[in-house]
């Protein structure tokens, strides 16, 4: 009964999303004819693929060995670091590109240091840039992904692994790589689809317009020429490369299951020798390459911070009351669909993902055109923002969910049905308790996510509604370069605040 | 209909309620409207003068302006759209969603400028903003640029007004020489941004040598911040000229205060917020003249602007050749 009511439920709530994602390109004039690219956009298509699949390889490939180091070593700070790891992906595009340059950039930290030294310079501006970026950005949601793929096998299986004398290389094969086979694809596929619609900074860490993404021709479409069907079809393409990866991914990805434990958090064992070693050696690199342009940022807005416009801090209000509002949302619906996918369907998993995909430009604007004959849309900036943000942060809430509830479903169906446990106190006993981590790492990311967003609000916001990512673009629009980092720093403490008070809940929550 | 939409309902009774005072919709881009921009000191001078509710509402740019335009339709709420620039305003007027604006009375620019749709309420030049502390002697035409080893930042044409602009300034200096200025700059262009806000960031953060900025640039630094550090370089070609204007809607709710509003433009409760404001030249010298630290930026020598049209026939063979010069 209840498993028949969860299934409808999700799939309205897939149909829901596939028509937010689609209904927009049917408003702005989608048409099947002509489906050809020209010169420039097949350009900008190629750039775009291997840009997007540069960086999540990259990511993941460096995502492993942090994650192994981080699963099996205990140190001091090293909650914190797994915290901090949330941050590069919260923090908006100009502010994360102002920070890489001041550490990367031709006056930058490195590029002083390298000089000071007698080395050549290195350049950020290039393929190299672009890829730098998007690996700053993903590889610690990366890793953060596969720490959480090996703290959910069981401890009873390292012990039992010890204890019949497995050499580490043992180890890896039969628990380790069975289970990267069921985390990485997925973490691969959502990095590889994040960076197909990056633009921004593509374009300014690229060097010019040989980086040209196919998001800056539909913003060209939009923006310059007009030219809606245009912006509907290569909107398009961006969903179809997107559901090309998915399915990919999903024919790489191994089905894991360890098998129910008692719930038990302890890691893989820590080999120590030279494994000790390279851990230190991952960690202390992946810490210094995630906190100097964090640092960056900090020290670009601290001297501001005390004199912020008033402003600011009601835009700050009103982003908090966004992002409560969209993370009760997106949590709920991700929720749904994860319980759903554990049950072996493959739709809620694709309905999860294309949003990924989405351009916002494209988003919002079909929406205003949907909208506008019935209500002035200015009357709906905050309510608009809270459900696109809702429905672009679903991908990354339900990539946390999906496999503990799989494997929740997998290990634990049987238990609470021979013991007749209601729905309720399923939820209660069962679900939330496994769940409770991922739920509060999904909900913070969800937040802190919802806090940066700009593609939509900026359609939509009249005087009245601006957020703080809009308030610090105005900022900068208007020569205030100062007091826009602060503002800016205020938005990453927010963001990460919110981030990090998810998180803890969820970590102090997990399995009793 | 209104079942399904609560809020439209809403929005309905409001606006009665606001029956009695008639309420005037500008659309306009961000940073004009944003609390640090001309909007609100126009907004309660010009409330003090016409009995009615001014509301500014905003979008990115200019380029977002007129598709918002667009978008609209003739079912826009505004009366008078203001921020486009002359690169856009033969696109605007083809439209058809724009009317006479009626107005006479001429205009302070420094090229003759007359339009029978477009009024124009501020201008200035583009230039490459510099860090005289750092670099003595700047560069003095594009070709000079091109030969040295200083890197500036652009933004893209694509997705900025002042890109565009920068090719078109290329463009009315060079014509068909154009590509082969292009080719010889690509070594200097760090990178391109996507709008102002980033490129200025970054130079303003020392990442870049030079910056695609105006020439009352330096005047923000001189005014707001005391610094007299920041200079624009000034070119013997001329320097290309941003025309700000605004139109009134065909089919505007309020034509009678769009006029009025139109009107009051020209005047000096306008004018006079512009340059501490929006940082750029009035298009009607306040009797007041021009705050002090204006005096101080460049007067170039020459002023180029393609009208309308020529703007408009130009910009996509512009465009490839950038294109083409840059993505080699």
């Amino acid at each position: 009964m209840a498993d028949r009511a969860l299934s409808l439920s999700a799939a309205g709530l897939a149909a829901a999303l596939f028509a937010l994602l689609l209904a927009p390109l049917v408003a702005l004039g989608l048409s099947f004819d002509g489906l050809t690219l020209g010169a420039a956009e097949a350009a900008a298509l190629r750039f775009t693929l291997w840009q997007a699949m540069l960086s999540a390889l990259i990511s993941v490939g460096l995502a492993v060995p942090v994650a192994r180091a981080l699963a099996r070593r205990r140190f001091r700070g090293r909650g914190v670091l797994i915290s901090t790891l949330g941050a590069p992906f919260i923090l908006p595009v100009i502010v994360a590109v102002l920070g890489l340059l001041a550490v990367f950039g031709r006056a930058g930290w490195v590029n002083s240091s390298l000089g000071a030294l007698g080395l050549p310079e290195f350049t950020i501006y290039g393929l190299q840039g672009v890829v730098l970026a998007h690996v700053f950005f993903n590889m610690p949601l990366a890793v953060r992904m596969v720490l959480q793929g090996w703290q959910a096998i069981p401890a009873e299986r390292f012990r039992l692994a010890q204890s019949l004398g497995f050499s580490p290389a043992d180890t890896l094969r039969h628990l380790e790589w069975p289970m990267l086979r069921a985390v990485l694809p997925g973490a691969a596929l959502v990095i590889f689809v994040i960076c197909l619609t990056s633009f921004a900074v593509a374009l300014t860490l690229g060097g010019g317009p040989r980086a040209t993404t196919i998001e800056l021709a539909i913003y060209q479409a939009l923006r310059f020429d007009f030219d809606l069907p245009t912006a509907a079809r290569l909107a398009l393409l961006q969903f179809a490369l997107c559901a090309a990866a998915y399915l990919l991914a999903t024919r790489l990805t191994l089905p894991s299951s360890f098998g129910a434990g008692q719930g038990r958090a302890g890691g893989p064992p820590a080999p120590g020798g030279w494994r000790r070693g390279v851990d230190a050696v991952a960690i202390a690199l992946a810490g210094l390459f995630i906190a100097l342009p964090l640092l960056a940022v900090v020290l670009a807005g601290l001297p501001g911070l005390g004199d912020l416009p008033v402003q600011v801090w009601q835009a700050a209000g009103r982003s908090l009351a966004v992002a409560g509002a969209s993370t009760a949302l997106c949590i709920s619906a991700a929720l749904l669909l994860a319980l759903a996918a554990a049950r072996g369907r493959g739709w809620p998993a694709l309905a999860a993902t294309l949003p990924l995909a989405a351009s916002s430009l494209v988003l919002g604007t079909g929406l205003f055109l949907l909208l506008q004959p019935y209500v002035r849309p200015s009357s709906l900036a905050l309510p608009v923002t809270v459900v696109i943000n809702a429905a672009l942060a679903l991908p990354f809430a339900f990539r946390i969910l999906a496999p503990e509830a799989r494997s929740l479903y997998s290990d634990y169906n049987r238990l609470s049905r021979s013991l007749g446990m209601t729905p309720w106190a399923r939820a209660r006993w069962v679900v939330l308790p496994r769940l409770s981590r991922p739920l509060g790492f999904a909900a913070g990311l969800v937040a802190a996510l919802s806090m940066g967003d700009l593609g939509v609000i900026a359609l939509f916001a009249g005087e009245a509604e601006a957020t703080l990512p809009l308030l610090v673009q105005r900022l900068m629009g208007a020569y205030r370069m100062e007091t826009a980092a602060s503002a800016a720093l205020l938005l990453v403490a927010l963001s990460f605040a919110l981030f990090w008070a998810f998180d803890q809940w969820g970590r102090r929550h997990a399995a009793i | 209909m209104n079942r399904l939409f609560p809020a439209a309902a809403l929005a309905l009774l409001t606006t009665a309620a606001q029956a009695q005072t008639p309420v005037l919709n500008v659309l306009t881009y961000d940073s004009f409207t944003s609390e640090w921009g001309p909007g609100p000191a126009i907004e309660t001078a010009f409330e003090a003068v016409c009995a009615c509710d001014l509301v500014f509402s905003a979008v990115g740019d200019g380029a977002e302006l007129l598709a918002r335009v667009q978008l609209e339709g003739a079912k826009s709420e505004a009366s008078v759209v203001l921020g486009l620039d002359t690169n856009l305003t033969a696109q605007a007027a083809a439209t058809g969603l724009f009317a006479p604006h009626g107005q006479t009375g001429g205009n302070d620019l420094p090229v003759p400028f007359d339009d029978p749709i477009f009024l124009p309420y501020d201008w200035g030049y583009f230039a490459f903003v510099y860090d005289n502390t750092k670099l003595a002697t700047p560069p003095t035409s594009f070709e000079a640029l091109a030969a040295s080893d200083l890197k500036i930042v652009i933004q893209d044409p694509r997705s900025s007004t002042p890109g565009l602009g920068l090719l078109l300034w290329v463009k009315a200096a060079y014509g068909d020489r154009a590509p082969e200025i292009w080719a010889a700059l690509a070594d200097n262009i760090l990178t391109v941004t996507p709008g102002w806000s980033e490129a200025y960031g970054m130079f303003t953060a020392g990442e870049a040598d030079m910056v695609l900025s105006y020439t009352t640039s330096p005047a923000y630094h001189l005014i707001a911040e005391e610094d007299a550090g920041k200079s624009a370089a000034a070119f013997d070609e001329g320097h290309y000229m941003q025309v700000e204007v605004a139109g009134k809607l065909a089919a505007a709710p309020q034509p009678e205060l769009a006029d009025q509003f139109l009107a009051f433009m020209a005047t000096d409760a306008f004018q006079s917020v512009i340059p501490t404001t929006n940082w750029m030249y009035p298009a009607h010298m306040p009797e007041a003249g021009l705050p002090e630290g204006f005096a101080q930026m460049i007067t170039p020598a020459k002023a180029l602007l393609l009208s309308a049209d020529e703007a408009q026939a130009a910009r996509k063979n512009a465009l490839d050749e950038w294109l083409t010069a840059l993505s080699r």
